[in-house]
C-alpha cells in the first residue's frame, strides 16, 4: 500500500529553538567578567569628576601604599607607549578635525568620566579602595554640553584644533532645493531634539588582558561586537604587532553599538598588563559605564518641508547640530552623516533634499552608534514633518503618505541622495499594518472617545533603512577606515559534522542557530551537526563585526557562497566515485545522485569521509572538504516597514499609556521567524524607550545627572503592551539568500510612531510638539498651556 | 577583621572567612566562582543578580554574604546540575525568552518566585512581577510568553 510521506519542512524559514541557549540558561556561558586567570590583577580607573578642567597635579603615593596595590599609573606613564585613540570614520569633504584622544588624560579632562589614573591591585575591592586615595588637583574650566550652543561665539573651547567646537561640517544635497521651496504652496517646519541616550547593554564593558613579556604576545578578552577591528586598532594604539595579538569576544551581553568602539578602559587594561606582565581585568560598574561607554543620538534638528496644497512633497531641508561628545569615537562622524543624511528621503518620492550637519564637540561622553545609528534620527525627522504637513492640510496622515510613497520595485530604485535602494513595497507593508490595526475603526473609536473626554492617539510611521553595510569600495569612498566585507570558512570533518568559522561576532542575535540553518538548508546536514565558531581572532577569518544589521546580510551571504562551493566540490567527487559525468550529478535533500538513478547516490556525509581520507580522489583534486569565502556585497540592503501605535493620554496626569503597537517589517526571506520576531520586539521597545522615558541629562557644568540605572529609565516589563508583529516578504535581489537585516528596524521607526500617536492624541489641545521623552510632566504641561 | 560564614549553595555547604562588607553576589561569583549570577548595576535596579535565598528570590547585590550566614542559596548553576533543564529554563528556551542571556539567570529566579506564589499568573501579573528585572534585548514579550509556558507546564 502506498503511503504518503509529508515532505520535510524546510529548515530555512523554520523557527527552531536556539542552539546557544542551553549554556546561557544554565549559567555555564562565560562573559568577560566571568573569566579569571591565575595571577590575575584588577584595575580600577579614576575618572574626572569635572566636565572640563585642567589637571594641575596628581598624587598617587597614598594609593600605591594601600593594601594589595601593585601599581598606579597616570597619563604621564603612557607617554610614548600608548598612541591616541584613533577615529576610524573620516568623512570626506567635511573639514574633519580629529583632536587627540589620549587613553588617559594628561593635562586636560574634557568630560565627566575621562580617565585620569588607574590602580592595579590583587582584588577589585582593593583597587576601588585605593583609587579613592589618589589626589588630583583640578583647575575647573567652563563647560559646554549642548551641541547647538557649543558652536556659538563665546562658548567654552574644548580643543584648540577645533575652533567653535566644530568637529566637521557636512552637506548632502540632491535635486533643486531652492526651486522646490519656491514652488511650494506650503512649508511646514519643526525643531526636533533627538535627545542623548545611553545604550545600557545589560552587560557593562570590560576587558581582561594577558601580556606575556617573554614572547610579546597579548591575549585580550573584550566585551566587543567586532574583535577583528579591536585587534587592528589595539595594535596601532599599543604598538603590538597584529600577529602577536589575539582578541576574544567571549559571551557578550548585548551591545547596541556601544561595544563597537574601543574605549579608554580597553587600552588602559592592556597597558597595565604590558607594564606588569600579568593578567589584568577591568570591569565597569554600571555608573562607570554611564560615563565611560559611548552614548547615542544627541541631535538638534531644524527641519522644513515644502509641499503642494494637495500634499505632494517637493523638498526637505534641514540643519542638524550633532553632539559628538568630547572626542570622536571610532565611527561617530559617519553616523549623523552617511547613515543619516543619505536616508533623508526615506520611502518617499522627494525630488530635492538638502541637509547641513555640524558635528560638534561638547563636554560630554563621546557618542557612537546606538541601535539604528543615524537612521532613527532621519526617520523621525521625516515622519514627524509629514504629520505636520498632514495636519496643516487637513489630510489624513495615512493618505498623505500614500500620495508620496515610492511605488513597489524589485530590482533597484534610485533616490535623490544618490543611493540605489534594492527592493521595496512600502505600500504593501502600510496596507497590511492598516488592515491589521483596523485603522478606520480606530479613527472612529478615537472620535467617540474624544466626545467623552478621553484622548486616544494613533501614530503611523513608515521607514526604509540602509543596512547590510556594505560594499567596501563605498566604505572607502565615504571615509570608513576599513572594509565592510565578511568571511566564512566551512569545514567538513570525516564524520560529516561541520565547523563554520565566521569573522563577524554575534552577541545575542542568534546566528549560531540561523547560520547552522543556512548550512543545513544548502547541504542537507542536520542543524545539530554544524557548529558556528565566532569571536576569536585566532581561529576565525577576518571580518568587520556585528553592527548595522549586517551579520546575516553580509556574513550570512559569505556563508551561503561557501556552502555552494562545498556543493560544487561534492558534485565533482560524486561524479568521480560513481563514474558518471559531472553534468549528470544532481543534488537534492542532502544527496548527490546520477540523474534518473536516485539510488546511485552519495550523501554529503559520504563525500565528507571520502574527501577527508582521500583514497580515491579525481586527478588534481585536493583532499579535504572545506571552503572559504570572502564576500563583499554589491550593494547595501534596504529593509522597510510600516508601524502603527495607539496610545491614550490621561488628561488629568499626562501619563501616556501605550495601548497597541503593530509592526509590519520586511527583511526579505526569514531564516528563523522566531528570532526575527525577537529582534523586532527588542528593537521596537528600545525605540519606545526613547519616545517615552529615556534621556541622558547633563547640567551646564557637564555633570551627568542620569549617572546610574536609578536615574536613567530604560523600559521595564510592566509599562509595555504586546507588540503585534507581522511581515511582508520582498527579497533583496542581490543577496544570495534574498535576506535583508532586522536588528535595528524596530528602533528606527518606533520612536516616531509612538511620538506621532501622542501628538495625535493631543490634537484637541492644539499641541504640535513636545520634547522627548514624553514624560507625564511634559505632556501635562503641554496640554495645560493650550487647553482643549 | 574577617568573619566566618557557612552557607549552603546549590546543596553544598561552604565554610569561608570573608570580609564583613562582602556582598552575597561577590561571595558567589568571586569566592565560590559561581559566575552564572550576573551583575548589571550598582544601584539594585536590574535584577541580574537575583538568586533564591531560603526559597525567596533576592537581589544578591542587596545582601551581605554575612547576612546570609546559615542560609541556603540556589543559583542558576544549581537548577540543572545533571544538564537536564528544569521547566522554567525549558520554557525560556522554547519561547525564545533570551537573546544575549545576561539577564536570564535573574529572570529565571524572578519567574520561580512568581510561580511559587501564583501558579497561573496573567500576562499583566507577570509583567508586574518582572518589573524589578531589566532586559535590554527582548522587549520582555517573549519572557512573558516563557513564564506563561512555564506555568502551563506546571513549573513552580
Ligand atoms: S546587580 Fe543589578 S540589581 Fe543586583
Ligand atoms: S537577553 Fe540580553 S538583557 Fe535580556
Amino acid at each position: 500500500m502506498a503511503t504518503t510521506v509529508a515532505a520535510p519542512a524546510r529548515i530555512f524559514g523554520s523557527g527552531i529553538k536556539r542552539r546557544e541557549d542551553p549554556r546561557l540558561l544554565t549559567g555555564t556561558a562565560r562573559y568577560t567578567a566571568d573569566i579569571t586567570l591565575p595571577g590575575q590583577l584588577y584595575a580600577a580607573i579614576l575618572r574626572s569628576p569635572h566636565g572640563h578642567a585642567r589637571i594641575k597635579k596628581i598624587d598617587t603615593a597614598a594609593a600605591k601604599a594601600a593594601p594589595g596595590v601593585v601599581a598606579a599609573f597616570t597619563g604621564a606613564d603612557t607617554e610614548g607607549v600608548l598612541q591616541c585613540i584613533p577615529c576610524a570614520w573620516l568623512v570626506p569633504g567635511s573639514e574633519l578635525k580629529v583632536c587627540p584622544y589620549p587613553p588617559i588624560a594628561k593635562t586636560i579632562v574634557r568630560y565627566v568620566g575621562d580617565a585620569v589614573a588607574v590602580v592595579v591591585a590583587d582584588s577589585a575591592q582593593q583597587a576601588y579602595d585605593a583609587v579613592d586615595l589618589i589626589e588630583v588637583d583640578y583647575d575647573p574650566m567652563p563647560a559646554t554640553v549642548d551641541p547647538e550652543q557649543a558652536v556659538k561665539p563665546g562658548a567654552p573651547q574644548i580643543h584648540t584644533e577645533a575652533p567653535n567646537n566644530i568637529a566637521f561640517k557636512w552637506t548632502v544635497s540632491g535635486g533643486d532645493i531652492e526651486a522646490a521651496f519656491k514652488k511650494a504652496d506650503i512649508v511646514v517646519r519643526d525643531r526636533i531634539i533627538q535627545q542623548r541616550l545611553i545604550p545600557t547593554a545589560m552587560e557593562t564593558r570590560g576587558a581582561l588582558a594577558h601580556y606575556l613579556p617573554a614572547t610579546g604576545e597579548l591575549t585580550l578578552w573584550n566585551t566587543t561586537q567586532n574583535p577583528h577591528i579591536v585587534r587592528f586598532i589595539m595594535s596601532l594604539v599599543c604598538n603590538i604587532p597584529e600577529d602577536r595579538l589575539r582578541v576574544i569576544a567571549p559571551e557578550v551581553g548585548g551591545g547596541f553599538g556601544s561595544k563597537i568602539p574601543q574605549i579608554q578602559g580597553d587600552f588602559i587594561t592592556v597597558f597595565c598588563s604590558m607594564k606588569l606582565g600579568r593578567p589584568v581585568k577591568w570591569i565597569e560598574t554600571r555608573s562607570e559605564n554611564y560615563q565611560s561607554t559611548t552614548h547615542g543620538r544627541d541631535h538638534v534638528q531644524d527641519v522644513e518641508m515644502a509641499a503642494t496644497k494637495d500634499g505632494k512633497i517637493l523638498g526637505l531641508r534641514c540643519t542638524v547640530w550633532a553632539g559628538m561628545g568630547a572626542y570622536l569615537s571610532t565611527a561617530a562622524p559617519g553616523i549623523p552623516t552617511i547613515l543619516h543624511g543619505l536616508m533623508l528621503s526615506g520611502p518617499y518620492q522627494i525630488g530635492a533634499v538638502k541637509e547641513d550637519v555640524y558635528g560638534v564637540y561638547t563636554n560630554t561622553t563621546p557618542v557612537e552608534a546606538y541601535r539604528g545609528a543615524g537612521r532613527p534620527e532621519a526617520t523621525f525627522m521625516l515622519e514627524r514633518v509629514i504629520d505636520r504637513l498632514a495636519d496643516e492640510l487637513k489630510i489624513d496622515p495615512v493618505e498623505i503618505r500614500k500620495r508620496n510613497l515610492i511605488p513597489p520595485f524589485d530590482n533597484g530604485h534610485d533616490v535623490v541622495t544618490g543611493l540605489k535602494y534594492d527592493s521595496g513595497n512600502y505600500q504593501g507593508a502600510l496596507d497590511k499594518a492598516l488592515t491589521h490595526a483596523g485603522y478606520a475603526a480606530l479613527r472612529n473609536e478615537q472620535a467617540e472617545a474624544r466626545k467623552k473626554g478621553r484622548y486616544i492617539g494613533i501614530g503611523v510611521g513608515i521607514y526604509v533603512e540602509i543596512c547590510g553595510l556594505g560594499p567596501s569600495q563605498v566604505a572607502g569612498a565615504v571615509g570608513f577606515q576599513g572594509g565592510l566585507w565578511e568571511s566564512a570558512i566551512v569545514r567538513f570533518h570525516p564524520s560529516g559534522k561541520a565547523h563554520v568559522f565566521i569573522g563577524s561576532s554575534p552577541h545575542g542575535q542568534g546566528e549560531e542557530t540561523t547560520f547552522a540553518q543556512i548550512v543545513a538548508d544548502e547541504l542537507g546536514v542536520s542543524v545539530g551537526d554544524v557548529k558556528i565558531v565566532h569571536g576569536d581572532t585566532e581561529t576565525t577569518p577576518m571580518g568587520w563585526g556585528t553592527y548595522g544589521s549586517r551579520t546575516t546580510a553580509v556574513s550570512g551571504a559569505a556563508l551561503a557562497v561557501a556552502t555552494r562551493k562545498i556543493k560544487e566540490k561534492a558534485k565533482l567527487l560524486t561524479s568521480h566515485l560513481l563514474e558518471a559525468a559531472v553534468e549528470d550529478i544532481e543534488y537534492e535533500n542532502g544527496k548527490f545522485f546520477v540523474r534518473g538513478f536516485p539510488d546511485k547516490s552519495k550523501t554529503i556525509q559520504d563525500i565528507a569521509l571520502m574527501a577527508n581520507v582521500a583514497w580515491n580522489m579525481p586527478q588534481g583534486m585536493e583532499p579535504g572538504l572545506e571552503a572559504t569565502t570572502f564576500y563583499d556585497p554589491p550593494n547595501f540592503v534596504y529593509p522597510f516597514g510600516a508601524h502603527i501605535a495607539v496610545v491614550e493620554v490621561d488628561a488629568e496626569t499626562g501619563v501616556v499609556q501605550l495601548k497597541r503597537y503593530v509592526a509590519v517589517d520586511d527583511c526579505g526571506h526569514q531564516i528563523n521567524p522566531m528570532i526575527v520576531e525577537g529582534q523586532v520586539h527588542g528593537g521596537v521597545v528600545q525605540g519606545i524607550g526613547q519616545a517615552l522615558w529615556e534621556r541622558a541629562v547633563y547640567d551646564d557644568n557637564g555633570q551627568l545627572l542620569t549617572g546610574s540605572l536609578a536615574d536613567y529609565a530604560i523600559p521595564r516589563a510592566d509599562v509595555l503592551p504586546d507588540i503585534e508583529v507581522l511581515h511582508t516578504v520582498t527579497p533583496s535581489p542581490h543577496h544570495p539568500l534574498g535576506v535583508k537585516g532586522i536588528g535595528e528596524a524596530g528602533t528606527i521607526v518606533s520612536t516616531c510612531t509612538v511620538y506621532n500617536a501622542v501628538i495625535d492624541a493631543l490634537e484637541p489641545f492644539g499641541v504640535e510638539s513636545i520634547q522627548m521623552p514624553l514624560t507625564p510632566e511634559r505632556v501635562f504641561n503641554a496640554m495645560s498651556k493650550k487647553g482643549p | 577583621m574577617e568573619l566566618s560564614v557557612s552557607l549552603t549553595v546549590n546543596g553544598r555547604r561552604y565554610d569561608r572567612q570573608i570580609e564583613p562588607r562582602l556582598l552575597l553576589v561577590h561571595f558567589l561569583r568571586d569566592t565560590l566562582n559561581l559566575t552564572g549570577t550576573k551583575i548589571g548595576c550598582d544601584t539594585s535596579q536590574c535584577g541580574a543578580c537575583t538568586v533564591m535565598l531560603d526559597g525567596v528570590a533576592v537581589k544578591s547585590c542587596t545582601c551581605l554574604a554575612a547576612q546570609a550566614d546559615g542560609s541556603s542559596v540556589t543559583t542558576i548553576e544549581g537548577l540543572a546540575p545533571d544538564g537536564q533543564l528544569d521547566r522554567v529554563q525549558e520554557a525560556f528556551w522554547e519561547k525564545h525568552g533570551l537573546q544575549c542571556g545576561f539577564c536570564t539567570p535573574g529572570m529565571i529566579f524572578a519567574t520561580k518566585a512568581l510561580l511559587a506564589a501564583n501558579s497561573n499568573p496573567s500576562a499583566e501579573q507577570i509583567r508586574h512581577a518582572l518589573e524589578g528585572n531589566m532586559c535590554r534585548c527582548t522587549g520582555y514579550q517573549n519572557i512573558v510568553r516563557s513564564v506563561q509556558a512555564a506555568a502551563a507546564a506546571g513549573a513552580r
